[in-house]
C-alpha cells in the first residue's frame, strides 16, 4: 500500500514535469507561429495601430505617474546618502544611470506585464471561450495572422517608447526634487549627469533590454490567452500566470542581460 | 473610436516616445548645453585643472554665482584657459584670485573665487590673473617623499 503510494506520488511527478515540457514546447511552437507581420490582409497596419493604442496610450498614465515618483524618491534616497559623503552634486548622474540602466526598463516592464500583458490574455482567452478563434478557422482566417502577430509587433514597438518617457519623467522628477527641493546647484545636476551618461553605453543598452522584455512579456500574455483553459476559471488563471510568469521572466532575464552587457562573466 | 482619431493618437504616442529618445540624447548625455543670458564671462589660466570639467560651479564664500562653460588649451603657453559664466548681479574687483578646489573629500572640482580689496571691477572678456592650480595629490606625496630623502 505503502509503496503503491509511493509510485504514484513519483508519477504524478513525472506528469508534471512532463506538462511542463509540453508547454514550453507549445509555447515555442506559437512563438514561430505568430512572427508573421499579418501579411494576407487588406489592413495588417491598422490592426497593429489599434494594438499599439490599446497597449501604449493607455497605457501612458500609470507609465508616466510611476516614472514621475521613482525619479523623485530616487533623488531624495540618493541625496540622504551621498550627502554623508559630502558628493550630494553626484545626484543627478546617479538618477539618471540607475533609471536609464535599470529602473525604467524592468519597471516599465513590469508594469506593462500587469497593464496591458493581464489585458491580452483576458481578450485572447475570452476569444478563445466564446469560439471566436475556432470560427475564425473555420472561415479560412489564421488567428496567428489577424489577432495574435498585431499584438506582438504592437508590444514590441510600445514597450521601448514607454520606457524612453519613464526615463525622462524620471529624470525631470529627479530634478525637481533635487534642484527645487534639497537645494542642489543644477549646473551640478545636470552637468555631472551629461559627464557621465554614454549614449551608447547607458541609453541604447537600456532600450535593448526594453525591447527582449517586450518580446518575452508579449509572448508569455499572448500564449497564455491561446493557451486558457475556455472557462472563466481558466481565464482568470491565465490572467494569473502571465502576470506571475511575465514578472519573473523580467527579472530573471534582467540580471543575464545586465551580466552581459557589464561584461562581467 | 474613430480610425483617424487613433491614427492621431497612436502618432501622437510615436511622436513622444522618440521626442523622449532625443531629450535623453541631447539633455542627458550631454550633446549640448545653455548658457543664461544674465551673465558676463571671465576668463582665467591655470597650470593644472586636475578633473575641471565644463559645467562645473563657480563659487564666492560657497554661494554658486556661476559655471565653467569653456575650457582650452593655450598651446603657446601650454597652459589651460577657462571660460567662466559670472552672474551678472556680482561685481568682481580686479584683484580677485581664482583657484580651483574640490567639494568634499570625494566630491567634484569647482572654481573658488575671493574678492580683494581693490576699487576697479572686471568687465566681460577680463581675465583674472591671480589664480591657484588644484592641488595633485601625486604631486604633493612626491613633494613628501622627496623632501623626505634630502
Amino acid at each position: 500500500m505503502m509503496v503503491k503510494a509511493l509510485m504514484n506520488r513519483i508519477g504524478y511527478l513525472g506528469l508534471w514535469f512532463l506538462n511542463i515540457c509540453a508547454a514550453v514546447g507549445r509555447a515555442a511552437w506559437f512563438f514561430t507561429q505568430i512572427l508573421s507581420w499579418g501579411a494576407g490582409f487588406k489592413a495588417p497596419f491598422k490592426r497593429l495601430l489599434i494594438q499599439i493604442y490599446q497597449l501604449g496610450v493607455l497605457s501612458l498614465p500609470i507609465i508616466l505617474v510611476a516614472g514621475l515618483f521613482v525619479g523623485m524618491v530616487l533623488a531624495l534616497q540618493g541625496y540622504h546618502i551621498l550627502v554623508s559623503y559630502g558628493s550630494q552634486e553626484a545626484v543627478g548622474q546617479m538618477v539618471a544611470l540607475s533609471l536609464l540602466r535599470e529602473f525604467s526598463p524592468v519597471m516599465t516592464a513590469l508594469l506593462f506585464a500587469g497593464r496591458a500583458g493581464s489585458a491580452l490574455t483576458a481578450e485572447i482567452g475570452l476569444m478563445k471561450t466564446t469560439e471566436q478563434l475556432s470560427a475564425m478557422e473555420i472561415m479560412g482566417v489564421d488567428p496567428f495572422k489577424r489577432v495574435m502577430a498585431p499584438r506582438l509587433w504592437g508590444g514590441i514597438i510600445t514597450l521601448p517608447l514607454l520606457t524612453l518617457m519613464f526615463s525622462v519623467l524620471g529624470i525631470y522628477g529627479g530634478a525637481f526634487v533635487a534642484v527645487e527641493m534639497l537645494g542642489i546647484y543644477d549646473g551640478s545636476y545636470w552637468g555631472n549627469m551629461q559627464n557621465s551618461v554614454e549614449f551608447y553605453e547607458d541609453i541604447v543598452k537600456g532600450v535593448v533590454k526594453s525591447v527582449v522584455f517586450a518580446v518575452t512579456v508579449s509572448w508569455i500574455a499572448i500564449f497564455h490567452g491561446w493557451n486558457a483553459i475556455p472557462t472563466s476559471q481558466g481565464i482568470s488563471r491565465a490572467t494569473t500566470a502571465t502576470v506571475v510568469q511575465a514578472s519573473l521572466a523580467i527579472l530573471a532575464l534582467d540580471f543575464v542581460l545586465t551580466a552581459v552587457m557589464l561584461g562581467g562573466f | 473610436m474613430t480610425s483617424k482619431n487613433l491614427e492621431i493618437s497612436v502618432g501622437a504616442f510615436v511622436l513622444v516616445g522618440v521626442l523622449a529618445l532625443v531629450v535623453l540624447a541631447l539633455n542627458v548625455s550631454g550633446l549640448s548645453y545653455r548658457t543664461n543670458d544674465q551673465s558676463y564671462f571671465l576668463f582665467a589660466r591655470f597650470e593644472n585643472l586636475a578633473g575641471l570639467s565644463e559645467r562645473a560651479k563657480v563659487s564666492l564664500s560657497g554661494v554658486t554665482i556661476g559655471r565653467v562653460v569653456e575650457i582650452k588649451l593655450d598651446t603657446e603657453d601650454y597652459v589651460a584657459v577657462v571660460k567662466m559664466a559670472i552672474d551678472k548681479s556680482v561685481p568682481l574687483t580686479t584683484d580677485t584670485s581664482a583657484s580651483i578646489l574640490t567639494a568634499g573629500l570625494l566630491g567634484e572640482k569647482y572654481i573658488g573665487l575671493s574678492v580683494g580689496a581693490d576699487d576697479e571691477l572686471l568687465i566681460n572678456a577680463d581675465e583674472i590673473d591671480d589664480t591657484q592650480s588644484s592641488i595633485v595629490l601625486e604631486e604633493l606625496i612626491g613633494q613628501f617623499l622627496f623632501s623626505r630623502s634630502e
